[in-house]
């Protein structure tokens, strides 16, 4: 069956203008990600992994090369092409969780579905209800975001990201800022919910023993892949 | 834009002492907006009230006889000179007086027959200008009446209601008896029935009211009228009602406006005056606001990056900023219309002030206008940093 790559990308190039210097990040990657893989991304400080994860999530464009996401070229593409295709299929998990402070757990759920259609509808309530209780915090979906803890905003973060069932979830350090309890139950969250939903994750991360539980690990180093492991 | 509302209202909420302060902050300026315009349309009613109300809204006059050319003769002009002799009267006068009176607006007609002529009181004499005029239409057009500072208004016979400035200067009072002699040379002795003050001192210097049959007989002329002076129901149709009372009579009709170039530029100028406060006031408003959340959008760059991030397109962003904008201009609008109808209230209206009052109008404090405009000055003040929100780059204000 030749299903369309999650991912791919072809001879990815980044540059950074600081003053008069040109820094370039990203020299030239190569990568293909099916869908439903979970692929840890690893790599020291600098070598590239968030600024790729921003590429893909397109969030930033790129200096050069090819991106596709579910075959969709997004190289070029106007910002509200970008912004429909992020919001449809793309879901984000950040170290920080970055919630929206003034609003409830619920309701940060909630907030792709709503900002999608303009109103928040029962049944992205009912959604939302549901991906909150699927990650432990039924009781706590009516507790605004700065009430919450670490671990439980994060849980939160992990949640919307599955509101409008992206088919790619790009996490970024998502157990950076954890305990090691709240970091093991974080990630055995997306374990879950890869084997259950299918859905594709791309984490990056500094932890051997997170990228250990995936199924395949990517090494990044001075902007290029420099090790691909299944 | 329901989300957009919710999102909009919950930036507000979340930081409620701000937006209180933000919303009194617009209620001042439109409370400002409102007692301006109160006080510029009470200061017009006050004067107008003042001086048209003592006055006739319309004339209706003899047309103006102009010369008449006879015939074209080359190299000659021959012609009917305009006579300086004859006076102009409405000859058939009670013929006009249905029309007049039939006309749209028109609330009081009086017939006057005017004159000049002198006052004469042992060594001292004074110019005056007689009015005579049906005794129970005295005070149709000023209000003789509720002016008088002593006798009555009654003209009868052989007495005259005059002003005080006159009386002051003849250093006449009511019940002596005196001379008056007018422009035809006929004189007559009366007896001053009343003294009036209306406050206007080319009225209270000069004015002497006759009976009309008296009048007939002083100015000589037993019939006709000099002018219907007309009063309406609405003072500021009267370039209107002139032209359509000219077009039904083919007399001359003259508006008050016409007659009082210099109160009118004025009350002009006046507006003007307020037009500018009021302007100030709005641009206050729209710097207070723009200002306000031009740092909204600095304060909450993080969560419109977070929003940008999860699919909120730059139109949802600007669309929240802008309502945020629309939200506290119509609070700030409501508030401070209502804060200036209230404070206004307690103030009697300008025509019914008895002098050295605040001349306020509280019906004039444009409340609707004053909130239209607050709020399409938020929305337009919302505009740029709404704009400037929603081109905020998600990756640089969500951070590493």
């Amino acid at each position: 069956m030749n299903e369309v790559p999650l991912v791919e990308v072809r001879d990815l190039t980044k540059d950074y203008a600081e003053g008069e210097n040109v820094a370039r990040v990203l020299k030239g990657v190569q990568l293909t990600v099916a869908q439903g893989e979970l692929v840890a991304l690893l790599g020291p400080s600098g070598s590239g992994k968030s600024t790729l994860l921003n590429i893909l999530g397109t969030l930033m464009r790129p200096t050069s090369g090819s991106v596709r996401v579910l075959g969709q070229s997004l190289v070029g593409a106007e910002d509200l092409v970008l912004t429909e295709f992020r919001n449809r299929h793309i879901g984000f998990v950040f170290q920080a969780h970055l919630l929206l402070p003034d609003f409830t757990a619920l309701e940060n759920v909630m907030f792709p579905a709503a900002a999608r259609h303009g109103r928040e509808r029962h049944t992205d309530r009912a959604r939302a209800s549901e991906l909150l209780d699927r990650v432990g915090l039924s009781d706590r979906r009516d507790y605004l975001a700065s009430q919450l803890s670490g671990g439980q905003k994060q849980r939160v973060a992990v949640a919307r990201s599955l509101m409008n069932a992206p088919e790619l979830v790009l996490a970024d350090e998502p157990t950076g800022n954890l305990d090691r309890e709240s970091a093991d139950r974080v990630m055995q969250l997306l374990i879950d919910i890869n084997s259950s939903d299918g859905t594709g994750f791309l984490i990056s991360t500094h932890d051997e023993n997170i990228a250990a539980r995936c199924q395949r690990q990517i090494y990044m180093a001075d902007g290029r892949i420099a090790d691909d492991r299944r | 834009m329901l989300y957009s509302i919710k999102i909009a209202t919950r930036y507000l909420t979340a930081t409620r002492g701000q937006s209180l302060l933000l919303v009194v902050g617009v209620a001042v300026g439109v409370y400002v907006f409102v007692f301006m315009s109160a006080l510029i349309g009470g200061l017009a009613v006050l004067l107008i009230d003042r001086t048209v109300g003592s006055i006739a809204h319309v004339i209706v006059e003899p047309p103006d006889r102009n010369p008449v050319l006879l015939q074209e003769v080359p190299g000659a002009l021959l012609a009917v000179l305009k006579s300086s002799q004859q006076r102009p009267t409405l000859q058939s006068a009670a013929a006009y007086l249905p029309v007049i009176e039939a006309t749209p607006h028109v609330s009081v007609v009086v017939g006057k027959l005017l004159g000049n002529g002198f006052m004469v009181k042992g060594e001292a004499v004074a110019p005056v200008q007689i009015t005579g005029i049906e005794d129970k239409d005295i005070s149709a057009i000023a209000d003789i009446d509720s002016s008088l500072v002593a006798g009555s208004s009654e003209l009868m016979l052989g007495t005259a209601v005059i002003g005080s400035g006159l009386a002051e200067s003849l250093g006449v009072g009511v019940g002596q008896s005196l001379v008056i002699r007018s422009e035809r040379n006929v004189e007559q002795s009366i007896t001053i029935g009343g003294i009036f003050e209306l406050g206007l001192a080319a009225i209270d210097e000069a004015a002497v009211y006759l009976n009309i049959r008296a009048a007939r007989v002083l100015l000589a002329l037993p019939e006709g009228l000099s002018r219907y002076e007309v009063k309406l129901d609405d003072l500021q149709q009267a370039r209107s009602v002139a032209e359509d009372l000219r077009a039904r009579t083919g007399l001359k009709a003259t508006a008050w406006q016409d007659q009082n170039a210099q109160l009118l530029e004025g009350l002009t100028a006046q507006a003007r005056s307020g037009d500018l406060i009021k302007g100030f006031a709005l641009v206050t408003i729209i710097i207070g606001i723009a200002s306000a959340l031009l740092l909204s959008t600095y304060r909450r760059q993080s969560e419109i990056g977070i929003m940008r991030a999860m699919g909120a397109s730059r139109g949802f962003v600007v669309t929240v900023f802008v309502i945020q904008g629309a939200i506290v201009g119509l609070a700030g609008g409501v508030l401070g219309a209502g804060l200036g109808f209230l404070s206004l209230l307690p103030f009697p209206p300008p025509e019914m002030t008895s002098g050295g009052g605040l001349p306020v109008d509280y019906r004039q404090g444009a409340y609707g206008a004053a909130i239209a405009l607050t709020l399409a000055g938020a929305i337009a003040a919302s505009i740029w940093p709404a704009y400037t929100a929603s081109r905020i780059d998600p990756v640089k204000a969500i951070g590493p």
